[in-house]
């Protein structure tokens, strides 16, 4: 019996680097007993760049193509919370068209970016067929960026006073298109989602309070599955955003069916914003006249925009040179991810996954 | 002379049975792994695989070939022996368990009167090859999925051994001809819809697919107790899981739809006919949902089929009595 005393009934589990469910190359050391999670430490660093670095030698110009690389499933709102930081410094006001083209463009890509979580956030719960239901709506919002930006991921079209290139009357078509298929879809994806099996996974699950979402700094759909609304869309509205008429979804409970459904919903918001931005998009230049050599008049620039995961802020301290003294992002995964070591402890292994997944990170934007 | 002609007559018996299974086995090998990539392939808006012969019908084949050309990787730290067995302990069982499938009236390499208890008496083993492989990993993911696929099969087999009962019963017999000749007026489906559901279910859950398929759920267990092989003996595993699925299917359609009996076309074509109809709906139920966690499949055996399977058998025993 002496022995007996010495056998641990509990081990650990390493998740990751390299395993299916944790978007990227994030790691979870889980302490586990049996099917049961006692503790977790989640561990960062395994796509570090140094790009906040980086920065420091690179011209504001030449930083632009980087600033897809954080979030490449929403590129674009990276794009504009940059843009937006150096148009604020240099007193550049854009063009109307070019703030409406700019509302279509990051909320189509919000919409892409919601397709991709809904699709995953079910592969990690072990349904396939959704993933590839949303991928084909999100394969034709790529199709339309691929028709004015020339790319469709990491798109690099916006520009310090407007956009790279006007939107052209085929892409207006696509987008007609797609806003009248995207209702019956998100209705049929839906259906096939809300399975008894998939209701019973995720209800009261992974509870979020409303101080945690305070204290954690959570913002996104997180924040607001948990009934607090912090949208900048709304709180700070910046570019047209006040024309619009919009609505922010919120969750009651915090648990993560609430979260599920305020990406749902916000997918049929963001299609409402596309088709009033459409409407309302009025004709002029596609972009003010800008320096051609950017230099920042000394002093602290800060832009916030409100990601596809949430407060996404860039700060760019200038020294009046070409580039930037300090550059700084506030981004919105890395302070989501901090929740989950409070999460995790009781679940079991495969509610792992599916809290993880409810919280929607990007590992490299966590990791610059 | 009587001797060798016995011997012969035997031997003969015993190389054409071999022969037939192989066949059988090999064709439902390529036949059911291209039914599920071009069914869920439609079920997803795609067309599945396209380019190996006229829609994509020697995929199957062209990947079998691949997996026996790579390499059989052992890692550093498994027990070699059990890491080496593990596949062929799961593989032969499906093998064995074709020996009482009535293919037709003639077409049964044996009709023991045990047939049913056999069947799934050598079902049985193959979760003792799979607990072999996750044991021999040496891989903590491995591990995780052999245990939960033991609770698993040990929870689900209950469940399927109650809703046979109240068809052997019925036709007072574990001999499956007699199973099968008992169906000639009405499928067994229709006086015993809800065992059938019920075998449906564990069915799935024996066979460790998606709802059920948590021993070797992707997202959490990377490929659970498979998580090491590679190469031919991952493929072992792979056939396996689709023979499996084929023999769950040819028992319901014995047990359940009426075997081999059907007008117009042979025995043999009725049988391979419901018994795809039932491979296609195992198929279809693994596009729609997502899976179970390994508590709620527990709960759902101990608290609701094992129960429903209990009641139904009464109420058969009863209804049987009073008659």
């Amino acid at each position: 019996m002496e022995e007996m005393k010495d056998i641990r009934q509990d081990f650990y589990v390493n998740m990751g680097p390299q395993h299916p469910s944790t978007h990227g190359v994030l790691r979870i050391v889980l302490r586990v007993e049996g099917e049961r999670v006692i503790s977790s430490e989640t561990v960062l660093g395994y796509a570090h760049r140094g790009v906040e670095k980086m920065a420091e030698s690179k011209t504001y110009v030449q930083m632009m193509p980087v600033m897809d690389r954080f979030d490449y499933v929403s590129s674009m709102l990276y794009e504009w919370a940059y843009v937006g930081a150096m148009e604020r410094a240099l007193g550049i006001t854009p063009p109307e068209r070019a703030e409406f083209i700019r509302v279509i463009m990051g909320e189509l890509n919000r919409m892409a970016s919601h397709f991709l979580w809904v699709g995953a956030f079910l592969l990690d719960l072990g349904a396939f067929t959704p993933f590839l239901w949303v991928f084909d709506a999100r394969e034709r919002i790529l199709d339309m960026f691929e028709e004015v930006t020339g790319q469709r991921m990491t798109n690099n079209y916006f520009k310090i006073g407007g956009v790279h290139y006007d939107i052209t009357p085929e892409f207006l078509k696509m987008v007609d298109d797609f806003l009248k298929m995207i209702y019956e879809r998100m209705q049929d994806v839906e259906v096939l989602i809300e399975s008894i099996i998939f209701l019973e996974r995720v209800k009261d699950l992974g509870f979020i309070t409303k101080e945690d979402v305070f204290n954690y700094g959570l913002t996104g759909p997180v924040a607001r599955g948990s009934g607090v609304l912090v949208d900048t869309r709304k709180t700070e509205p910046y570019s047209v955003y006040e024309k619009i008429n919009f609505e922010i979804p919120l969750g009651t409970k915090g648990d993560c069916y609430d979260r599920y459904r305020v990406r749902m919903q916000e997918i049929l918001q963001s299609a409402k914003i596309v088709e009033q931005a459409v409407g309302m998009l009025p004709e002029g230049p596609y972009a003010e006249k800008a320096p051609k050599v950017v230099k920042l008049p000394e002093g602290e620039y800060y832009f916030a925009v409100e990601s596809a995961r949430g407060l996404l802020g860039v700060y760019l301290l200038s020294d009046g040179s070409t580039k930037p003294y300090r550059f700084k992002l506030r981004v919105p995964s890395f302070a989501n991810l901090s929740i989950i070591d409070k999460l995790l402890p009781g679940n079991k292994i495969s509610d792992v996954v599916a809290i993880l997944g409810s919280v929607d990170i990007v590992v490299p934007e966590i990791d610059r | 002379m009587e001797f060798t002609g016995l011997l012969n007559t035997f031997l003969g018996k015993v190389i054409l049975s071999v022969a037939g299974v192989m066949i059988v086995f090999t064709f439902n090998a390529l036949i059911a792994v291209w039914l599920e990539r071009k069914i869920s392939g439609h079920i997803q808006l795609r067309l599945g695989p396209m380019e190996v012969g006229p829609h994509g019908l020697l995929q199957s084949a062209a990947d079998g070939l691949k997996l026996i050309c790579k390499e059989i990787i052992t890692p550093q730290g498994v027990d070699k022996k059990l890491f080496a067995m593990a596949p062929y302990m799961v593989f032969f069982p499906s093998l064995l368990m074709f020996i009482v499938i009535p293919f037709s009236d003639k077409l049964q390499v044996q009709d023991l009167n045990i047939g049913l208890l056999y069947f799934f008496s050598i079902s049985c083993i193959a979760t003792i090859g799979i607990f072999m492989a996750g044991w021999a990993s040496n891989n903590k993911y491995s591990l995780m999925g052999a245990v939960r696929s033991i609770a698993q099969s040990i929870a689900y087999e209950i469940p399927i051994i109650l809703s046979i009962l109240s068809i052997v019963i019925l036709t007072q017999s574990l001999r499956l001809s007699e199973i099968v000749k008992a169906q000639s007026n009405m499928w067994f489906i229709v006086p015993q819809f809800v065992p059938f559901i019920i075998y449906l279910i564990s069915a799935i859950a024996e066979l460790n697919r998606t709802p059920f398929d948590i021993p070797e759920a992707e997202s959490e267990l990377v490929a659970g107790f498979h998580t090491e092989y590679s190469g031919m003996r991952f493929a072992i595993f792979f056939m396996a899981e689709y023979t499996n699925m084929f023999l769950v299917s040819a028992m319901a359609t014995t047990l359940f739809l009426g075997g081999w009996n059907g007008p117009v076309l042979p025995p043999v074509v009725w049988f391979f006919i419901k018994t795809y109809a039932i491979v296609f709906v195992i198929i279809w139920v693994r596009w729609t949902f997502p899976r179970l966690r390994p508590d709620q499949l527990m709960n759902f055996c101990w608290k609701f089929l094992t129960p429903l399977a209990l009641i139904n058998l009464l109420v058969t025993t009863f209804i049987l009595k009073l008659l």
